[in-house]
């Protein structure tokens, strides 16, 4: 057995409960066990996994001197480290532990006891003959690089930014808007308190801006990330604004100065409520507190021949700059928060509620913009023909709850639509109808508001608005949306005509969350948010060691909850940082360097890029600690010279000798 | 006779190219005939059976047989030469792996004989007659060796000593593995007798090979205009020298044309095609199926090319069989 004296294997079968033992004849197997070659010990135990379960094998290995340990349990996913950390404390070294798993692909996947029975021997059966065969193995250490990437400024993205940066780590916060601020930017009021939104989120958006341990990177996308936990080099290329940002003092005269006296183009901030310049800023409280220049617009990039106004004002600080050019930056940082946000369904793919068609439906953000004293309106709800609504129709789940566009429920529009209904009741004393499936109250707070809403005499109508059309059936109808609704608490067909509707728009994932989750290599749910490790335990982490979540891009949430999760991301990215090392799995790949003839057939496969042609020698080299044990270049290398450790040739050929002994 | 070591050569089923490789070693050959006693070669000197058959188990010092099993002849010669060699080598890629002659167990033997003996456009057969083993005709019987189904490396017939690679095998390679046996230090028991490391290796090509080389189309040598010195693989040609155990000084590349293989894999690779399939696989650039497909139609016999030599030794060793009842006399089960 590879040199390592005589083989004495302990062979542990775990009841699980009766998630193994209900189908598994553990005793016969036990018994069946002990006639194995190498096998010394065989025992069966109601939870190996518990501490008596563990100790079995810290005393078994000192009595019996066993030097090979098997446990027939679980996934290794979930019980590999317990026993390779119970096969340590016998004294063992811990990879000479191998685990079968005879629940998920065995006990819990048949019903046949005595074939599931049998299978489970045959599974042991290649365990032991592959233990035999397994090397003392030590894992690598290597330290944790301090910093720490986030990519998104919205409330997420501020929050873990600001905790992080408290905690005196340095952060990087990369945002593609010009502004950070997010969607939270946006909004009125905040349901159910109805706190100012921008009252609570300009301080930290400024704090982000003034804190030491910050760097602030707006209008710019990571591009390229490479390496591994604790040690990604990251690239991130800076788009320009064509202002200087080190010697531009935030007077916004230039803005004033601009050859354009009256704004002129739909402004992004506002959903093309309200009017911009071509140089502009987001909204007065943006942070940065700088312009930014539309190249698409302005003058100077059209034409070449504006008089510059801007560039006059601005004087002898210089700060606008038409050459300003594209610039990356390469950073180090050793774990990665993704707080890239969501956007809002797109209510034009329903082109039965008229949105783009009939001017006086909105979405659910335009509301918001019109309610807000700083919005284009300084929260008078003017409709776009100029009128003030007396009626207004409130129609939830667009483009959530839907087979026809996204199935999940989006879980914050009840609660902003509950909350448009009052803000825009208090603004216009208008008449409000809600149009649901369910209303689905649940958070802290949510169910008392909904009850004030009722006492406020917001109408409410079970069922899901189905058409908006201005077809009149008598004078009094004429100009109004006309809401078709199947009314399912009275079992009729209404049609409620209103002077503005304001559909509820879903949250999905960004249009390029593919892009973002294929550069970060981790993975999405079908439905495209980003996927946590664990839906329960592990909820801000990915599969992808070091990168972590916070807010919607993870799934639909409110503000309190991304916050949570942010704060929740930081904590784990601290913890990350504060073990400063992180140990690598030793399942990687090496090369036999006599061996190799230098065909170079590897190097372009690795994905994690960690092979390299070193010249000198003529031969492939394989980095360590970028090697994540894949394997693809051990199954590829054409003259055998590339192995891996824990799925050595001899270990994998006896693991499947074993099984096909089944006679 | 004098008490020089006796060795034997014999071939098998293979086509007489490792005789000549033996004649190839030219004055060399010479050195071989002083140091030894050629005691059996059929194909050059006038022995009999009958003769191997008188010797002592063990007399030879070594046999060397090139050429796969493939009927029950070459098979009890096998066994007859094990018994009387102290070492048995494998001599060429037929020995060794089965060599080219293994290509027929993508037949069955029915097949090949209904090609051979009735199809074939220069076979006039009118009586539709095939080889028999027992043949009565007038109370004489003749015999003919049978024919087996499946083609083996001499290695699954009989226990070999050593393999010596080629097809055939290069004068050198020929001569480092005698002088090996005789010195006495023969390396360890099972060893292929030439070098462990791919032919790129020595190949004088290798540092034209890009790091990052694919491929969107395979070419054939016919195909075209093959660069003299740039890597065949980066002009689009098959070469299978990445999975090829070096050692014959990169003939065929320094020849303009691509490794075949026929020094078989390195000790560290179970099955050659595979390894050879996978790497050659490994430079598509593409990730679509369908464009797949089409690169991979430019490949038109990929098991004549990836186990030109290695089909009866590889881990599916032939084409499967159809069902048919046992067969009976001389034709045992396929391997």
């Amino acid at each position: 057995m590879n040199g390592n004296g005589n083989l004495r294997v302990g062979l542990y079968i775990c009841h699980c409960g009766t998630n193994i033992a209900g189908t598994i004849d553990v005793k016969a197997v036990a018994a069946w066990g002990e006639t194995l070659p190498g096998v010394v010990v065989s025992r069966e135990y109601k939870y190996m996994c518990s501490d008596p379960g563990q100790q079995l094998i810290v005393d078994d290995v000192r009595e019996q001197h066993l030097n090979r340990i098997v446990v027939a349990s679980c996934s290794p996913l979930l019980h590999e480290q317990t026993f390779r950390g119970a096969t340590a404390k016998a004294g063992l070294n811990p990879f000479f532990f191998h685990m079968v798993n005879v629940r998920e692909h065995d006990s819990w996947v048949h019903e046949d006891k005595q074939a599931a029975t049998e299978k489970a021997k045959d599974l042991i059966r290649a365990a032991v003959r592959r233990v035999a065969f397994h090397k003392p193995l030590e894992k690598k250490r290597v330290p944790i690089h301090p910093d720490v990437l986030i990519v998104g400024g919205g409330i997420a993205g501020i929050h873990a930014a600001l905790t992080l940066a408290n905690a005196g780590k340095h952060v990087y916060l990369v945002e593609r808007e010009p502004t950070i601020g997010g969607h939270m930017a946006k909004f009125d009021k905040t349901f159910p308190t109805l706190d100012c939104a921008a009252c609570i989120l300009t301080p930290k958006m400024t704090a982000v801006k003034k804190h030491p341990n910050i760097t602030l990177w707006t209008l710019s996308d990571v591009t390229q990330i490479e390496g591994y936990v604790g040690n990604f080099t990251v690239t991130v290329k800076r788009h320009p604004r064509y202002i200087i940002e080190d010697l531009c003092v935030g007077c916004l005269e230039c803005i004033e100065a601009c050859v354009y006296k009256q704004a002129k183009y739909p402004d992004e901030f506002n959903l093309g409520l309200g009017k911009r310049k071509p140089i502009y800023i987001p909204f007065p409280q943006a942070v940065p507190q700088l312009p930014v220049i539309d190249r698409e617009t302005c003058i100077e990039f059209k034409s070449g021949r504006c008089k510059k106004t801007c560039v006059e004002v601005c004087g002898d600080r210089k700060a606008i700059d038409f050459k300003q050019q594209e610039s990356t930056e390469t950073i180090n940082v050793g774990s990665v928060i993704l707080a890239t946000g969501f956007q809002v369904f797109d209510a034009r793919r329903l082109p039965y509620y008229g949105y783009g068609k009939f001017p006086n439906v909105y979405t659910s953000l335009e509301a918001e913009r019109l309610i807000n004293a700083a919005g284009p309106t300084q929260g008078e709800v003017i409709l776009r023909d100029g009128r003030k609504p007396k009626t207004v129709g409130i129609l939830h789940c667009i483009g959530s709850r839907d087979e026809n566009t996204n199935r999940w429920c989006s879980r914050v529009c009840c609660m902003y639509s509950l909350k448009l209904a009052h803000l825009i009741k208090e603004h216009t004393g208008a008449e409000i109808f809600n149009f649901y499936i369910d209303i689905r109250t649940p958070g802290k707070g949510f169910e008392e508001f909904y009850q004030r809403l009722l006492n406020e005499g917001v109408h409410f109508i079970r069922g899901k608005g189905a058409e908006i059309n201005t077809w009149p059936l008598d004078p009094s109808e004429e100009g109004k949306l006309i809401i078709r609704v199947e009314d399912t608490l009275i079992g009729k067909i209404r049609r409620i005509p209103v002077d503005m509707v304001v559909l509820s728009v879903g949250l999905e994932p960004h249009a390029d969350a593919g892009d973002v989750r294929r550069l970060f290599n981790i993975s999405c749910s079908s439905e495209g948010w980003f996927l946590e490790r664990h839906p329960k335990l592990a909820p801000v982490n990915t599969f992808t060691d070091g990168i972590f979540l916070a807010g919607c891009c993870q799934g639909p949430k409110d503000i309190p909850d991304s916050v949570a999760q942010a704060g929740a991301a930081a904590a784990e990215s601290l913890a990350l940082i504060d073990s400063k090392f992180v140990e690598l799995e030793p399942n990687t790949a090496y090369i036999l360097e006599e061996a190799c003839s230098g065909c170079k057939t590897c190097i372009p496969l690795c994905p994690y890029s960690a092979i390299s042609f070193v010249e000198a020698k003529k031969k492939a080299e394989i980095n360590e600690a970028l090697c994540k044990g894949c394997g693809t270049c051990v199954a590829a290398c054409p003259s055998g010279s590339i192995r891996q450790n824990l799925f050595e040739d001899e270990e994998i050929f006896e693991e499947i000798k074993g099984v096909l002994a089944h006679a | 006779m004098t008490d020089k070591p006796k060795v034997a050569f014999y071939w098998c089923a293979s086509c007489g190219g490792c005789e000549e490789a033996v004649v190839d070693l030219a004055e060399g050959v010479l050195n071989v005939v002083a140091a030894v006693d050629i005691a059996f070669w059929p194909v050059a000197l006038d022995f009999k059976r009958r003769d191997v058959e008188a010797m002592a188990d063990g007399a030879l010092l070594a046999s060397f047989v090139n050429g796969a099993i493939r009927t029950t002849e070459q098979e009890e010669m096998a066994h007859l030469l094990r018994h009387k060699s102290q070492v048995l080598v494998a001599f060429g890629s037929c020995a060794q792996l089965g060599g080219i002659p293994g290509l027929a167990n993508l037949s069955s033997r029915d097949e090949i004989f209904q090609t051979v003996y009735k199809e074939a456009p220069s076979t006039v057969n009118p009586e539709g007659a095939l080889p028999k083993s027992l043949h009565r005709d007038n109370g004489d019987c003749v015999s003919l060796p049978g024919f087996y189904e499946t083609v083996r490396a001499l290695n699954q017939v009989v226990d070999v000593d050593y393999y010596i690679p080629g097809c055939p095998p290069t004068p050198k390679i020929i001569q480092q593995a005698v002088e090996a046996l005789l010195s006495g230090k023969a390396p360890e028991k099972g060893s292929v007798l030439a070098p462990d490391r791919a032919l790129c290796d020595e190949c004088p090509r290798k540092d034209t090979r890009p790091e990052k080389l694919t491929l969107t189309a395979f070419k054939r040598p016919q195909e075209i205009l093959i660069d003299a010195e740039k890597c065949l693989l980066a002009q689009g040609v098959v070469c299978l020298g990445p999975a090829t155990r070096g050692g014959c000084e990169a003939l065929c590349t320094r020849g303009n044309m691509p490794c075949t293989g026929c020094f078989g894999p390195t000790s560290r690779v179970r099955d050659f095609g595979a390894k050879a399939l996978s790497a050659t696989a490994s430079i598509i650039d593409s990730n679509d199926e369908k464009q797949i497909d089409q690169i991979l139609d430019t490949l038109p016999d990929p098991v004549g090319l990836f186990y030109r030599y290695s089909l009866p030794a590889s881990l599916l060793r032939r084409k499967k069989l159809p069902e048919q009842p046992a067969t009976k006399g001389c034709a045992p089960k396929a391997g």
